[in-house]
């Protein structure tokens, strides 16, 4: 009886959780399809009473683009790839420090240990905004205002603790005996760090990879505030700026279907690496 | 695992006479222990650090982009222009608002969804995969989402809840300040939830099943057993998640800008920061606020680590 009941409430539960993560997102999609006569009128429903794929031709600028609506695909496009080069980039140059980093904090012992977790921790906790204007000021002064390292210089900054933190918590778990045992067994240094050690970090590595990537992916103040036009100007960015001639009646599809554009690249990697993404947000965070 | 190195190195280095205070080795190894955060040191330092040195000198003067040439000296009256400023008080008051609702709400939601997630045993892909959607999805898309939601012509949420006394078909939630605060909280609170909802999954499963087995034995109900056994064992997550949430909390920007910008009162300190620095050019006035925000920040982590005591060294297994 007890039983049952229990699985019976895991089950309400199982839909409940389903149902809170998905909704506002099935909503962008629906509201995607919907064209902007329905959304211009007014409609309460959830789902289109006539489904079009113009927004989507309007946004990706393909096929017979809105007249008018030339420009926002072009300033989409380019906020996409500025999206996705400053993400890439600023992922790359973090899980590389983070790594040299991170092997010193599970391995070495050397003075300062102490100093580079508590500084990534405060870090992790900055109030970005308090940065706005000071970086606003040097930037101009630098000349990196409006540019790709303008970006990624910071995003480097505030990625590094969560990657260092994951890192070092999968480093610590590497059994690196096993290094010395496939030297004995006769593999050269190289040999063993490449077919012993690479294999067993590569998943840590990966899964900070990912965390890093989600979060110059999804930045928003600075990318407000330190790029002007389309020139670096990212998708969260532009996606603000993105209202229309009317303030009051925003355009509804294609900021909906700017939207489910962007998210489509976090579901995919979501799906593909659900279990090394639960794995490395947690290992750092709970360790008994 | 962080001394195994050290330890085996002194066998071979103490055969010799005395024990010098640090030998070849591990003073060797100190120094590529260096080497090898140094370049994550020197980025993180210069972009904080630096900045934030800059951002104290410049609350010291009177400057604004617009007009360069009247940068002068002024001390403090920075910090006493923005501390005698009702709206300062007004954003302040909001965001703790935004931050104690949301990570308290969070924390119950939180909980019951690591409940289920602990005991399901069916489909745990498909539950993973949809917790972290709204954790991996972008803050203004989720904004948009929830903006278009609340929408007075074009959202569902007033056709679906027109059965609660308070909503009908022409509820403009953000016509005034609660509703567009609430609106800008489901949002914040939706984004969110699955991140607590994961560290307090770590948690319970740390637990082990004899003990709350055990109490089950001893008779105390499915209450008892989550109020004495369950809650107290999960402290150390619970206060790690709260620590994080609550500082991210106090963040809040992306929901603001798009939902209101900031319109109904619904403004937050970092909204302030940024309206003060890139709308208005003060840059004077705003690096104040930037640094006020900043001793907020550092603040509100000592108070949380300070009353919770959270052992963050012994949460991150850190001995």
């Amino acid at each position: 009886m007890n039983e049952r009941r229990n699985k019976i409430a895991t089950w309400v539960g199982f839909i409940i959780i389903l149902v809170w993560c998905l909704l506002p997102v099935v909503w962008i999609m629906s509201l995607s399809f919907k064209g902007p006569g329905e959304t211009a009128a007014g409609s309460p429903h959830f789902l289109p009473q006539h489904w079009t794929i113009q927004n989507y031709r309007d946004v990706l600028g393909f096929g017979s683009v809105t007249p008018g609506q030339e420009n926002t695909n072009n300033d989409f496009l380019a906020a996409l790839r500025n999206s996705f080069g400053i993400a890439a980039i600023s992922t790359f140059l973090s899980v590389i420090f983070a790594t040299l980093a991170a092997y010193a904090i599970a391995r070495l012992d050397f003075r300062g240990k102490r100093f580079v977790l508590s500084l990534a921790l405060a870090i992790a906790m900055f109030p970005v905004v308090a940065l706005v204007g000071p970086l606003f000021d040097l930037w101009r002064t630098l000349h990196l205002f409006n540019t790709w390292p303008g970006l990624i210089i910071p995003y480097m900054s505030f990625t590094l603790p969560l990657a260092i933190w994951t890192l070092s918590a999968f480093f610590r778990e590497i059994p690196w005996e096993m290094e010395q045992a496939a030297q004995v067994d006769g593999a050269t240094s190289w040999q063993a760090f490449r077919k012993v050690i690479v294999p067993l970090a590569a998943p840590g590595v990966f899964t900070a990879a990912i965390l890093t990537f989600f979060f110059a992916w999804n930045e928003f103040v600075l990318a407000l505030s330190l790029t002007s036009t389309t020139a670096s100007r990212t998708v969260p960015a532009q996606l603000s700026f993105f209202v229309g001639p009317d303030p009051f009646n925003p355009p509804y599809g294609l900021l909906a279907t700017a939207s489910v554009v962007v998210t489509i690249p976090i579901i995919i990697i979501v799906l593909l690496f659900q279990r090394k993404i639960v794995a490395g947000l947690t290992s750092g965070a709970v360790k008994g | 695992m962080t001394t195994s190195t050290a330890t085996v190195a002194t066998p071979k280095a103490g055969g010799h006479t005395g024990r010098k205070p640090m030998s070849d080795r591990s003073s060797a190894e100190n120094r590529l222990g260096q080497k090898l955060v140094a370049p994550a040191v020197i980025v993180m330092l210069l972009v904080t650090a630096w900045p934030m040195l800059q951002a104290l000198y410049l609350s010291m003067f009177r400057y604004r982009l617009t007009t360069p040439n009247d940068k002068e000296f002024i001390w403090f009256s920075n910090y006493g222009t923005v501390l005698g400023d009702s709206l300062f008080w007004k954003d302040t008051v909001n965001t703790v608002i935004i931050m104690v609702v949301t990570v308290a709400v969070e924390l119950v939601i939180g909980f019951a969804f690591a409940m289920v997630m602990h005991r399901i045993v069916f489909a745990r892909g498909a539950i993973r995969t949809s917790i972290l959607i709204p954790y991996g999805i972008i803050t203004v898309v989720s904004a948009y989402s929830w903006q278009f939601a609340f929408s007075i012509n074009n959202g569902y949420v007033n056709s679906w809840f027109s059965w609660l006394p308070w909503v009908s078909a022409d509820t403009n939630w953000f016509g005034s300040h609660w509703p567009a605060m609430f609106a800008i909280m489901v949002s914040e609170i939706w984004k969110t939830t699955p991140f607590m909802s994961l560290l307090l999954l770590a948690g319970l499963a740390q637990i082990s099943e004899d003990m709350i087995e055990a109490a089950r034995v001893d008779g105390a109900t499915w209450w008892q057993r989550l109020w004495k056994v369950v809650l107290p064992n999960m402290r150390a997550a619970i206060m790690v998640a709260v620590l994080f949430r609550a500082l991210d909390a106090f963040r809040i920007f992306d929901n603001i800008f798009v939902m209101t910008r900031g319109a109904q009162d619904t403004e937050s300190s970092s909204f302030l920061t940024y309206r003060q620095v890139i709308n208005q050019f003060q840059l004077g006035l705003g690096s104040a606020l930037s640094v006020l925000l900043f001793l907020t920040v550092l603040l509100l982590a000592w108070l949380i680590v300070k009353l919770f005591r959270v052992d963050l060294a012994q949460a991150r297994g850190e001995s």
